[in-house]
């Protein structure tokens, strides 16, 4: 229970943040790169016999900043409301597994992509991804391990799960980044002027 | 990606529940979420299933439709099923060969199996189905701050849209033989996919800004609050409040 109200707290707190950069003629561009990702994360990616899907935590945080926090609350209410998937009492605490890795992360590499060729840029997203996929795992982690110590031996094992997850998410972000870079860099969020 | 769009199948009309105002059926589902939530008797959780199940059939979902969403979820479940008995230390329930299970290990993967099974048919009744236009209102109308109203509304719509394009998009990979496995090849084409897929979207996007702007659109909708909360949705609301009340003695008393 504290770890629900905790991360309710800390989803609104960035979620109003996110509201708050944001301007009101920019909703339809933002709407429409959370819904994008949205129905990228719908696809199944075949790992092995198995497949997973995408979280593009990394993505929407090198895409939308602090916005990520709205756009990540939105698809999971869709997802709940149009397919009646996900849990409503972890709203909170998903949305910040989700936003928050991206977010931070974002902030750190949105300087250094202005400045790189587009395969670089690659690479930086790739990492971001990556980073950004085991930052969920680790928070989805914390928030069960704070909720019950039952829970920690058998969670080392569900974290390792991820591991796949981030190196698969890492190499699309990436390749996605780099074919971005190349073909339309103007959508590309950060400085234009410094474009190779 | 041969099975593109796996757990994207609509939920249909609840034809009982659409009658109800939408802010009800939102506060429904946190409030039997809720109480799924606090309950504590294995028992109890395990009696509630089928009552679950008979609620979901009578609002107007078929058996097998139910059945096919939650096996999906077992997917996700299982994991933690399984090695909760293993794991969690406490005397022994049964031993199976080398292998141990505790009392209290198994105690807590039948209880967390139940409840997010309850939660998840709660949620896939109640919730699911409603309109998102329809959601959005009874959101805003419960108090969320009108920008984010507004986000989920346009994402909403272009889901739909976004959706089609993604559909074009995996048709013409599929018209060139694309099947996916786990390659190089294919992360790289999924790279592409998202990139091409994100051009389209950004074009889309400008256009339907440009389109939205020249009729005067400033960043704000009026919202049409058509609902009225009536008898019916009374009726409702005293009949679940009565069944969770129900529901949460009966646990403290055992």
């Amino acid at each position: 229970m504290p770890v629900i109200a905790g991360g309710a707290a800390v989803a609104a707190a960035g979620i109003a943040i996110g509201l708050k950069a944001l301007d009101e003629r920019e909703i339809p561009k933002t709407a429409i790169l959370a819904a994008t990702f949205f129905v990228v994360s719908l696809f199944a990616v075949p790992i092995g016999p198995s497949s997973v899907h995408l979280l593009l935590g990394g993505l929407v945080g090198l895409f939308l900043g602090v916005g990520a926090f709205p756009a990540i609350f939105v698809g999971l209410l869709l997802q709940a409301v149009m397919f009646g998937f996900g849990g409503l009492t972890s709203l909170g605490v998903d949305t910040v597994n989700m936003a928050l890795p991206g977010v931070a992360l974002a902030a750190l590499a949105r300087p250094l992509m202005a400045r790189t060729a587009p395969a670089t840029r690659g690479l930086i997203g790739a990492t971001v991804a990556a980073l950004a996929v085991l930052g969920t795992a680790g928070g989805v982690t914390l928030a069960l391990a704070l909720s019950s110590a039952d829970y920690v031996p058998a969670l080392k094992i569900v974290a390792l799960t991820y591991v796949p997850l981030a190196a698969v998410e890492a190499v699309i972000t990436g390749f996605a980044i780099a074919f971005l870079a190349r073909v339309k860099p103007e959508i590309l969020p950060w400085p234009k002027e410094a474009r190779p | 990606m041969s099975d593109a769009f796996a757990y994207g199948s609509d939920p249909g009309p609840r034809p009982l529940l659409d009658r109800l105002d939408a802010r009800m059926r939102v506060a429904a589902t946190f409030t039997v979420v809720l109480t799924i939530v606090v309950l504590r008797s294995p028992f109890l959780l395990a009696a509630l299933v089928p009552v679950a199940v008979m609620l979901a059939v009578l609002a107007g979902l078929s058996v097998r439709e139910l059945a096919r969403r939650l096996t999906h979820l077992e997917g996700f479940l299982v994991i933690l099923a399984l090695l909760l008995p293993v794991t969690v230390p406490g005397p022994n329930f049964v031993v199976l060969g080398p292998v141990a299970l505790s009392q209290p290990g198994v105690e807590r993967a039948v209880l967390v199996l139940l409840r997010v099974n309850l939660c998840a048919i709660a949620i896939f009744t109640l919730l699911a189905g409603l309109e998102p236009v329809r959601f959005g209102h009874a959101l805003a109308r419960l108090g969320m701050p009108a920008k984010l109203v507004h986000l989920l509304l346009f994402a909403a719509r272009y889901v739909v849209l976004i959706r089609a394009e993604a559909g074009r998009l995996h048709d013409a990979m599929r018209a060139r033989a694309f099947r996916g496995k786990t390659s190089r090849h294919t992360l790289r084409t999924l790279g592409h996919f998202t990139g091409q897929l994100m051009v389209r979207a950004f074009e889309r996007a400008e256009r339907i800004d440009e389109a939205m702007r020249c009729r005067g659109f400033v960043g704000r909708f009026v919202l049409v609050a058509d609902g009225r909360i009536g008898g019916t949705d009374i009726f409702f609301a005293a009949l679940t409040g009565l069944g969770l009340a129900l529901l949460i003695t009966m646990d403290r008393l055992t």
